[in-house]
């Protein structure tokens, strides 16, 4: 798959990335907070979605359980700030532990008091538990379906797990974060939503251009030769177990820096985020926006909610027959998704069925068999 | 001794529902590799069908024989999802075989319209929609060889689609006049009573044992024979087991892989549906129950190995038995003595959910023994 086939002018380039950093330093003034508020979060989403393309798409894995790395990073960044704004509260720890009886703060929170710590563990820690995952699946060659399935069932061991610790982390409630304090600000305040905005389109960006950098040159040739035929790329004399946990461990690395954003913005990190229904979805908005497109990821990631929030508010009911039916319309219809249509040769054949353009008549079974392999 | 049979109990008890609820998606699994996430909500069908069913006995003509109407809705619950599923291969998960991972995606998105479908359309309807499916599928079949083959075939077909739609509205109509209860859409969860005499317990060797737990097991062991006999016994099985084998090869020896597709899912499905029967008489009954079910059976299919039936049915006991001695806690009670550390980790895990979260992480254990579970398929390809 090719990433672009339409080139565009140098200074169309340059004028559109100005265009959008315009828009993106001026929004916080354009949009009411409300709607800030939801578009801050749906681009911490789009993060998370660049880690199911560059698996998914590049690789061929279609991982159900993208939710444990999410959740983790959301968990790291909201027990940092129910820390350090716990001082009011009986022994210095957060409110909750009271209502379990908890005195002292479990030894594995400890670490969490360093803001330093903190930073890093929100995504070293999500591509730790993604390597041990994947490890452990890609060493005995589980692939297919049995690894979603796999990864399914991590996702309802976090989840279950995760529901029933009251003691640790409070369980089905989750952990607030709205109402905590962050440099002497509360996080649920206007200024603070609004800077982090800024920080979230940041990192959309730079996520978009480090998963730009990882799918080129050679890396990036091997996943893809993943994705098409794994015996053959080993038969070659690569490991494909390196590269796919290593790839693996990358998208949870960025799933967990999308959870934590995503936290901060919403205000509460619980199990929900664990659903399995909710992993499903990261796969649809990369399938729908274009996998194996990076851009289809993200701008799948931001219209699909921003579709679902519209929608749900017009007519709640519906929003799953929509919904079920982009799964449905989508895998039969648009298999590359709507970027990889308009990319592909999707436009000109459907000026050619309406008798605008003329055929191209020169070997077309070359054209034909650009698809084939892609059937994983 | 008395202890460890009522564990025992248990374990087959919630195993035989996850074998009911993973038998047809092993079958669907083994035979076309297509991951069918829809499978849960083709149980929650079966599952309403009960519940309609149970309510149609109620009234005055048929509540002489109100107490047969599980019987009849073992049947029933088959016949609804399987024609559910059946129109479910026809129209997508044909298009989508040899890519598994596109065909989860679809089947998830059938899911959801599912989901939605039960609780935005008045069951009555509902009901009369599968009548109609039912006839517009079925009756072209019936049709005299004559008709069958002649050019306008195509018009007898439209014209039976127009004879179901309107048996299906008119079923509709009445069922919904009839039963006030099933004439409003609902989101709420409905509840499936037991008929009398599946009420109480049996006493066997002095423990007493749930009624309706052992309707389950019934039913259970009912569907894997007859699974067994259709696919070992029936001209049909073996076409299917062929298939299974080498769907090219029987495609050349003449064997219709088109027809072997529907049958094998139409049946994989009706098996969901009689799953959900069971489930009816569990709990309550929404249309959220099947998500409830769809991950343990897919965990049973991966751990029984692909293709293979023996392999299902241990899966399952094994799970439940599992789940049963780790979710109540039952190790302490036949040891009781055990030494502090491990004792504390049986009770950490004593709980339903985190006796889940054990198994899962015992199964992912295993597969790193056995990545094919407990009884692959045997070949010489190099993957795929």
């Amino acid at each position: 798959m090719s990433l672009s086939k339409i080139k565009f002018d140098k200074k169309i380039v340059l004028s559109l990335w100005i265009i959008l950093i315009a828009l993106i330093i001026a929004a916080p003034t354009l949009l009411p907070v409300f709607r800030l508020n939801l578009l801050g979060r749906y681009l911490s989403l789009s993060i998370v979605a660049l880690g199911v393309d560059l698996i998914w798409g590049y690789t061929g894995l279609l991982s159900l359980g993208q939710g444990i790395f999410f959740a983790l990073g959301g968990y790291c960044a909201a027990m940092y700030l129910q820390i350090t704004s716990s001082s009011e509260f009986p022994n210095n720890i957060p409110e909750f532990f009271a209502l379990y009886g908890v005195e002292k703060l479990p030894f594995f929170w400890e670490p969490f008091r360093s803001p330093v710590f903190t930073f890093f563990a929100i995504w070293i820690i999500p591509a730790l538990v993604a390597g041990l995952i994947g490890f452990l699946v890609f060493r005995n060659r589980i692939k297919g379906v049995y690894f979603s399935i796999l990864t399914q069932a991590s996702l309802l061991v976090f989840f279950n797990f995760f529901n029933g610790q009251q003691k640790l982390i409070n369980g089905t409630n989750g952990l607030k974060t709205d109402v905590t304090q962050l440099l002497g600000q509360m996080v649920g305040s206007e200024s603070m939503q609004r800077i982090f905005f800024w920080i979230t389109s940041v990192l959309v960006i730079a996520s978009w251009f480090f998963a730009k950098w990882v799918v080129k040159g050679r890396f990036g040739n091997i996943l893809i030769g993943i994705r098409d035929d794994e015996p053959r790329v080993r038969f070659t004399g690569y490991n494909p177990v390196i590269f796919k946990t290593i790839i693996f461990s990358i998208a949870g690395g960025l799933a967990g820096i999308s959870g934590a954003l995503y936290t901060v913005q919403s205000g509460i990190v619980s199990p929900q985020f664990m659903t399995v229904p909710f992993s499903i979805e990261m796969v649809i908005w990369v399938a729908v926006g274009g996998r194996g497109t990076l851009l289809g990821a993200i701008l799948g990631a931001v219209f699909i909610n921003y579709a679902k929030s519209l929608v749900s508010e017009a007519l709640p009911a519906s929003w799953m027959f929509i919904q079920g039916g982009l799964f449905i319309l989508v895998v039969t219809a648009l298999p590359e998704g709507v970027l990889g249509w308009i990319q592909g040769d999707g436009p000109r054949n459907l000026l050619q069925r309406f008798g605008l353009k003329r055929k191209i008549e020169t070997y077309p079974s070359l054209e034909v068999n650009k698809k084939e392999g892609n059937n994983e | 001794m008395e202890l460890l049979l009522d564990s025992l109990f248990n374990g087959v008890a919630i195993g035989s529902v996850l074998l009911v609820a993973a038998l047809g998606l092993a079958i669907v699994f083994g035979l076309m590799g297509v991951i069918n996430l829809a499978h849960g909500e083709l149980m929650m069908l079966g599952a309403y069908t009960t519940y309609v069913t149970q309510l149609i006995f109620k009234l005055p003509i048929l509540k002489p024989f109100y107490n047969s109407y599980i019987i009849v809705s073992i049947f029933l619950a088959f016949i609804v999802s399987g024609v559910v599923g059946i129109l479910l291969e026809k129209t997508i998960i044909r298009k989508l075989y040899g890519s598994p991972l596109e065909t989860l995606l679809a089947t998830w998105g059938v899911s959801l319209i599912l989901q939605q479908f039960v609780r935005s359309v008045p069951l009555a309807y509902g009901t009369g929609l599968v009548i109609s499916l039912l006839i517009g599928l079925f009756l072209p079949t019936t049709f005299p060889s004559k008709i069958k083959e002649s050019i306008n075939f195509k018009y007898f077909k439209f014209s039976s689609w127009i004879f179901a739609a309107l048996t299906g509205v008119l079923t509709g109509s009445i069922i919904s006049s009839s039963v006030s209860k099933l004439s409003r859409a609902s989101a709420r969860n409905v509840d499936v009573t037991a008929p009398s005499w599946m009420r109480g317990q049996v006493e066997i060797i002095g423990t007493a044992f749930p009624k309706t737990r052992l309707m389950i097991i019934v039913i259970t062991l009912i569907s894997v024979i007859a699974i067994t006999l259709f696919l070992n016994q029936s001209a049909w099985g073996m076409r299917i087991r062929a298939v299974t084998q080498n769907r090219q090869m029987s495609d050349c020896l003449g064997i219709s892989t088109e027809k072997v597709d529907i049958i094998t899912f139409g049946i994989g499905s009706g098996l969901a549906g009689v799953a959900g029967v069971a489930v009816s008489l569990l709990g309550s009954v929404g249309p959220n129950v099947g998500g409830n079910y769809i991950v343990g059976c897919f965990m049973v299919v991966v751990l029984g190995g692909v293709g293979n039936l023996l392999g299902t049915v241990l899966a399952s006991f094994g799970i439940g038995i599992m789940t049963d001695l780790i979710g109540a806690g039952r190790l302490l009670s036949i040891w009781p003595d055990m030494p502090l550390p491990l004792s504390n980790t049986i009770n950490f895990f004593a709980t339903t959910s985190m006796a889940r979260v054990m198994i899962f992480a015992l199964i992912v254990i295993f597969l790193q023994f056995k990545p094919t579970g407990l009884f692959p398929q045997k070949g010489r390809m190099v993957e795929n």
